[in-house]
Order: structure tokens, then sequence, then C-alpha cells
């Protein structure tokens, strides 16, 4: 085989190997991918029973109920409110009042039936997507975020737990 | 009076730094002789300040000083003494410091064993380190002091985050980061190479082993993080293609790449271009992951601290490494001579073959890492790419690169003979196809790809060893003369198989985790029971235990299996005092190579405790696959040390440097 020969070949495997990586990922961010919604989107959209999504907000104050292994509980932004059905173990830091991302699919009847439930969070730290949520509508309190921001005392935010 | 100590080592750390970039650098555009011997020394005084302030920092840890804001932050005085060293690099400033100091490590490695290197080239490679030890020197003392004070001093730290309270702490971080940082010395290497313009084999030489002291650190820290995840997380997860996990994959995989196509420059002077470009691209990755992580982009466990001005000033220094190096780079690359050539079907078509699909899955994962970043500046749609990305485009890409394997180091070097070695790779196919066909049968319905992806991995097992044992000429030649020729093999030769079968059998775990894992969710009364494969637990006890900074609730269960018992299991939740966080630390039995795996929920008012026992079969070999891999690179490594004493060619063509261990 020639030089040139050789080194088409060596071109035509590369582009082979990368139109195959190009069009696994294509495919896969067409198929794959979830949208992340707040409370007030879900009900603003429509969305489709069915459609995977990241639901993320605040658990409402006393919405929690625990069957068994079967919890129940509500997820708001403080405009809007969606009932959340979860069958598992809920993790370490997930709490009344606290931030949280849920993801899923909604039912027929407008429930939310979640198969992960993500707390990323500490007691100083509260998910981004959350955070931008509650500063858009207007129930972020700056307070309660920088409480240990006194003076020149630079903070950092504790690490926050990722699943 | 550490504190400032510490803080004074670190300003004069960074002095040495700037002489490490400037005089060697100088001396080797003039050829002065007296300016490039400058360097050695200079790098290991460096490393001795930046172990005094790392010293100094570990110190007002061990003494509880919380006059520093750092400690406050991050320490407990009643934390055991264990968390106390390691919250050291548990929080941002201290874990940067860290960084460092392992910078600091390998270029004082480079000074120490560099002595065959010709002047020129260790004089550039140890400025090129210098650069870096400077930019970042320069980001800790202007972003991310760890010796600032705090007046008034509080009595009490925050304690450290209660996941990171873990002997995982210790070890996973340094092995990440010395893996990280070792690719900085292939960077080194390669930029060298450009700014002298001329690079040979003797060069790939010593690449090698640094490029492969760094793989097999970087391959053991992510498979020891992996299997902390998998403990600690508590829902049983070993790799959540988590943006930070990505994080550091992609140096891996560019680094494997790297190891490679370093294999056919040394060997056969090819693909000297593609190998630098590699080495510059396996490092900005490495630091790529460094901004993803230190930046607060992403907020996940490594994410300590978000703020604005540490972001900027890393996207300033990726941007001044990566577009300095890729700019060298196409300025350069192009007077590099070409050799060596090589038809399309050879053990080296079979590494380019390696480098194409390694490279194209590192891409894949990089955009599945970044596009949802990009996404959101551009549109401000928020999304989530999710581990069915990762697995269909990464997975896809893996497969028929994990199927080739076998392969590749049976074919001769420039023109091989596809058909022979597929014959002689008969035996191991027919292995494969007996592994598929006994799994589809036992496996009734379950995923379809399982017992094919199987055989793919036994298929490399079998393959690798097929490859010794046709080297060895075993069952062709008289036993003694076989194994005469077994011995005789280098190390090398070992290294190459065993962490092929180290892929094969991570693959295996992989797959038989992922495609036959038992789940079982309960809500438990003291003395119920739960079923979980062919096994019994059953709640015993629920005790309240007192650790030194916490509390824990412990479920205790005993296992049955078949009415003979099996010991028992704990599973607990520890609510830690200071941070009033809770964690849950789940309860591992290991059979054979197979987990159960108990985490405990909250216990309801009615004395429910939710419980989820999850069997996870053969789970254990995707870390011990690594470790097998790992063990591979370092036979590999011991091959080159070997060769020290081995005739040397004309001119200073030495072995490579002793590797770093």
């Amino acid at each position: 085989m020639t030089r040139k020969g050789r080194r088409l070949v060596l071109i035509g495997a590369a582009l082979g190997v990368l139109g195959l990586a190009a069009g696994l990922i294509l495919t896969a961010l067409n198929d794959t991918i979830v949208f992340f919604r707040t409370p007030t989107e879900v009900a603003q959209r429509q969305v489709a029973p069915g459609e995977r999504l990241r639901l993320g907000g605040l658990v409402e104050a006393g919405s929690l109920v625990k069957e068994g292994p079967n919890v129940r509980f509500v997820v708001t932004d403080g405009a809007a409110r969606v009932n959340v059905a979860y069958s598992g173990m809920l993790p370490d830091l997930f709490r009344e009042g606290q931030g949280v991302v849920t993801e899923g699919a909604l039912r027929p009847d407008g429930t939310f039936s979640a198969d992960t439930v993500l707390a990323k969070h500490d007691e100083r730290y509260m998910p981004r997507e959350v955070a931008d949520t509650l500063k858009k509508s207007g129930h972020w309190m700056e307070d309660a975020q920088n409480a240990r921001a006194g003076a020149a005392v630079p903070v950092s935010a504790g690490g926050s737990v990722a699943r | 009076m550490i504190a400032e100590l510490g803080h004074y080592a670190l300003i004069l750390a960074l002095a040495l730094a700037l002489v490490q970039t400037v005089v060697p650098a100088w001396g080797a555009a003039k050829g002065d002789a007296t300016l490039m011997g400058v360097a050695s020394p200079v790098a290991i005084t460096l490393f001795a300040f930046l172990s005094l302030a790392f010293a100094a920092l570990v110190a007002l840890y061990l003494a509880s000083d919380f006059s520093v804001v750092n400690v406050v932050d991050n320490s407990h005085s009643r934390m055991p003494t264990i968390y106390k060293i390691t919250s050291t690099w548990g929080n941002h400033e201290g874990s940067m410091l860290l960084w460092v100091l392992v910078l600091g490590v390998f270029g004082a490695l480079v000074a120490l064993f560099g002595g065959n290197l010709p002047d020129r080239l260790k004089a550039n490679v140890l400025a090129v380190q210098g650069s870096i030890a400077t930019a970042f020197l320069l980001f800790i003392l202007f972003t991310s002091n760890p010796f600032q004070r705090l007046v008034p001093a509080p009595a009490e730290g925050a304690d450290l985050n209660p996941v990171l309270q873990d002997p995982g702490l210790a070890i996973h971080p340094p092995l990440l980061y010395l893996g990280y940082v070792g690719l900085s010395i292939s960077f080194a290497f390669a930029m060298a190479a450009l700014i002298e313009g001329r690079i040979d084999a003797a060069w790939a030489r010593w690449v090698r082993p640094w490029t492969l002291a760094a793989w097999i650190f970087l391959t053991l820290g992510i498979a020891m993080g992996s299997y902390w995840a998998y403990y600690e997380l508590g829902w049983g997860g070993w790799w959540f293609w988590d943006p930070v996990e990505n994080a550091s994959l992609m140096p891996w995989l560019a680094a494997t790449a790297l190891l490679h196509s370093a294999v056919v420059m040394e060997k056969r002077d090819a693909l000297k271009v593609w190998t630098i470009l590699l080495a510059i691209l396996a490092f900005s990755l490495s630091l790529i992951g460094t901004f993803l992580v230190r930046s607060g982009v992403l907020t996940s466990v490594h994410a300590f601290a978000t703020d604005p001005t540490r972001g900027v000033f890393i996207l300033a220094i990726l941007a001044f490494f990566v577009g300095g190096g890729l700019f060298l780079f196409a300025l350069r690359a192009g007077t590099l001579r070409q050799g060596g050539l090589f038809a399309p079907v050879s053990r080296e078509g079979a590494l380019v073959l390696n480098n194409l699909f390694l490279t194209a899955a590192t891409a894949a994962v990089f955009v599945g890492t970044l596009y949802p970043l990009a996404l959101e500046a551009v549109t401000g749609d928020k999304i989530t790419v999710g581990p069915p990305f990762f697995n269909l485009t990464f997975g896809g890409l893996m497969l028929p690169l994990v199927l080739a394997v076998p392969f590749g180091p049976m074919l001769a070097w420039k023109r091989g003979d596809l058909m022979g070695v597929a014959q002689r790779l008969t035996l191991a196919a027919g292995f494969a196809v007996v592994a598929a066909v006994v799994t589809a049968a036992a496996e009734e319905g379950g995923p379809v790809l399982a017992p094919v992806v199987l055989a793919i991995a036994v298929f490399v097992i079998i393959g690798a060893l097929t490859d010794i044992a046709e080297r060895a000429g075993i069952g062709r030649l008289p036993a003694r003369v076989s194994l005469a020729r077994l011995s005789g093999l280098p190390r090398s030769a070992f290294g190459t198989a065993i962490a092929h079968i180290g892929v094969g059998i991570c693959l295996i775990g992989i797959v038989c985790e992922s495609s036959w894992s038992l789940e079982k969710i309960a809500g438990l009364r003291l003395g119920d029971q739960m079923q979980i494969g062919t096994r019994t637990l059953t709640l015993d006890r629920l005790e309240n235990r007192t650790g030194p900074n916490f509390s824990a609730r412990v479920a205790v269960f005993s296992i049955r299996s078949g009415g003979v018992e099996q010991g028992t299991i704990e599973a607990a939740k520890r609510l830690f005092t200071a941070r009033q966080s809770a964690t849950t630390e789940s309860g591992i039995r290991t059979f054979g190579f197979s987990q159960l795996y108990v985490a405990a929920g909250d216990e309801a008012p009615d004395g429910l405790l939710a419980v989820r026992a999850t069997w996870k079969p053969l789970v254990t070999l995707i870390w011990l696959g690594a470790v097998v891999m790992a063990l591979g690179g370092l036979l590999s490594l011991a091959d080159r040390r070997l060769r020290v004493g081995a005739p040397k060619p004309a001119r200073r063509r030495a072995p490579s440097a002793v590797p770093a261990e």
C-alpha cells in the first residue's frame, strides 16, 4: 500500500469512529436528556404525563406523609405546588422546608411519580436550580443563606451532598 | 505563629517557582549551563517550602487552632485525630495546597531522578513545571489563602462535612491528585519538546514512565472514589456520571490513550505529533477537571465553595496553559519529523484504533458534561444529562474497543496478519461464546445485552492469557523450553496482559452488578424478616451508640441462608452534633466477590424502620479489576527500571528516568 493509501485508511478510520461518536451523541442527546422544571413551569407548560423531567423546589412544611417505604410530599416554589409520590428511602438531608430535586414523570392524575429524590444540600447550601427558582419567585432569604457572612470573614459553603 | 510561618513559606515558594520558571528557560534559550543548572536545586527547594506550608496547615488542624478561618470552618476539637489530619485537604483551600504540593513532589522527582535527561530538556521541563506552580501559588495566595486568621477566634469549629469523615478522605484525594498532577510532567515534556522543536524515540522513553505512574495513581484514585461513594452515600451506586466523576474520567481516558501512543513512538518512532497533542490534552483535561470541581460551576460533594473570583482565576489559568500549549503546538508541530511507516493492519494500526476510540469516548463524556452548562448559559434551559446518555455513548464506543483489545498485542509491528491472529484467538472466542450461551440460558429473560458484554469480557481475559501463552510457546514447545521463555518475557508483556485482564474483570463486575442486582425495600419492626435472594435478614436489635462527635442509631441484622447462620450486618444512621446533619452508614458483607448491602432509613413513630437491602453479584470485581489494571501498569513500570543497566545506544539515549513510586 502506498503512503497515500495508508494515510487514507487512517483518515477513513478516524472519520468512521468520529462519525460513530457523533451519531451516538446526537441520538443520546435527543432521547435521554431530562429537563428541569419548577412547579410553576409544570403548571403552565402542561407537561404530558409520562414525560421524564426533574422537578425542583422546596418540600412544603407539614406535607410529608410516610407509609412504610412509600412517601408522599408536596414540592412548592411558593407559587405552585405539585404532589410527589416516591417509594424508597429518602436521602439523609431530606427535610421539610428544604430544597429538593426529584426525577420522574407525571401520572395522569397530576401526581408526580418520582424514582429519584436528591437533596443536594447541607444546612448552608441549596441546589442551584432551587435557589434560582426561589430568587425568581421572590422567596429567597439572603440572610438564611449567608448566616455566617458577618464582617470580613470569607464564608465557605460547606461541601454539599450529591446523591 | 504557625499560620504565619505557613503563609510565609507559601510566599517564598511563589518566589522560588518564579525563579524555576524564568532562569532555566532563559539558560536553555541561551545555552548557558550554569543558568540551566539552577533548575534542579530550585525545584527541590520549592518542594521543601511547599512541604513546610502543608505541614504548617496540618499542624494547625492537629492543634485545632480556631483562630484560623479554614480550621474553624472544617474542623472540630472532638474529631478523631485521623480526620483532623485529613480535613486539611477536605476543603477548598487545603485541597488546592495539596494540589500544589503534589506538583512540587513531581518537580523534585524530575530534578532528583532526571540525571540522564539532556540538560536543555530537563531545564525546559522544570521551567514549564515552575510556571504551573507559579500560577497555582498565585491562585492560592490571592483567592484561597488557607492561613487566613479569624478575629475573634470562636471556641469551637463547625466540624468537617460528615460525609467526608471517613478513611476514604485519607486516600482518595491524594491518589487522585498524584494522577491529575502527574500528567503535568507529560505536559511539561511535551512543551519542552515543542520549545526545542526536537523529539525522538528517547523522548517517548522518558515520558512513558511518568505517564504510566500518573495513570496508575489516577486509576487507583478513581476506583477508590467509586468505592467510597458506593459505601458512604448509602444507596449503593458506584458510578453516577456526576460531572465531577467525569472530570476525573476524562484525563484518565486521555492518559490511557497517551500511554498507548507513547508505546508506538518509543518502539517505532511514529505518531509523534499525535503523542504530543495527547500529552497536552491529557493535562488540559486535568485542568478542566480542576476548574469544574473547584470553581463552583458544578454543585456536588466536591464543590466546597462557590466564589466567582476563584472560578475566573482558574479559568484564566486554564486558558493560559491550554491555549498556550495548543498555540505552541500549532506553531511547532509542523516542524517535527515524522517517521516509522506502518500498514493499517499492524500493532501500530491497532494502537491508533485504540487512540481513536478513547479520544472519541473522551469527547462523548466531555459533551455530556459540558452541554448542560453551555445550554443553560445560552438558552437558560436547565437540563440533566444522566446515565442513559453516557451508557449509550460511552458504552457504544468502549465496547468495540474492548472487543479489539486482544487483537492489538498479538499483531506484529509494521504489518500484521489479522487472520492469523484471529485463528490464535479461536480458543478465547470459544470461551466467550460458551460464557454467553450459559448466561443467556441461566438468566431467563434478563437484559439481552448482558450475555454479550459478559462474552466480550471473557474474550479479553482469555485473549490476554493467550497472548502470553503464545509468546512463551506453551503447547507448541516442550514444557521446559516454554517455561524458560515465559520467565524470559519482558515484564511489560506481563504488564500489558495483566492490565487487559483487569479491564475484563472490571467489565464482568459492571455487567453483573447492573444486570442482576436484587433490591428490596421494606418496613421492618424488631424481629421482622425480609427475604433477599436466597438469604433472610432478621432485624435483631436497634441500639444507640455514641462516637467522638456523633451519635448513632444502629440496626443489627442477622443473615441466614437456608437455615444456616451467616453472621450479622450493621446499618446505622449517624447524627453529627456540630452540623446537625445525618449520614447513612450502610452495612456491607462480602460473600465471595458479591456483596450484601443494607441501608437503614429513619424510624417512623410507630417503630417501623425503612430498610433497603441489595444483593450485588460480583460487584467487588469492578474495583478489583481497576486494581489489577494498576498492577499491570506497575509491572510495566518495573520493566523500565530493569533496563537501566541495559546496553545504551549511542549518544545520551539512556533509558528513562527512574519512575516515581
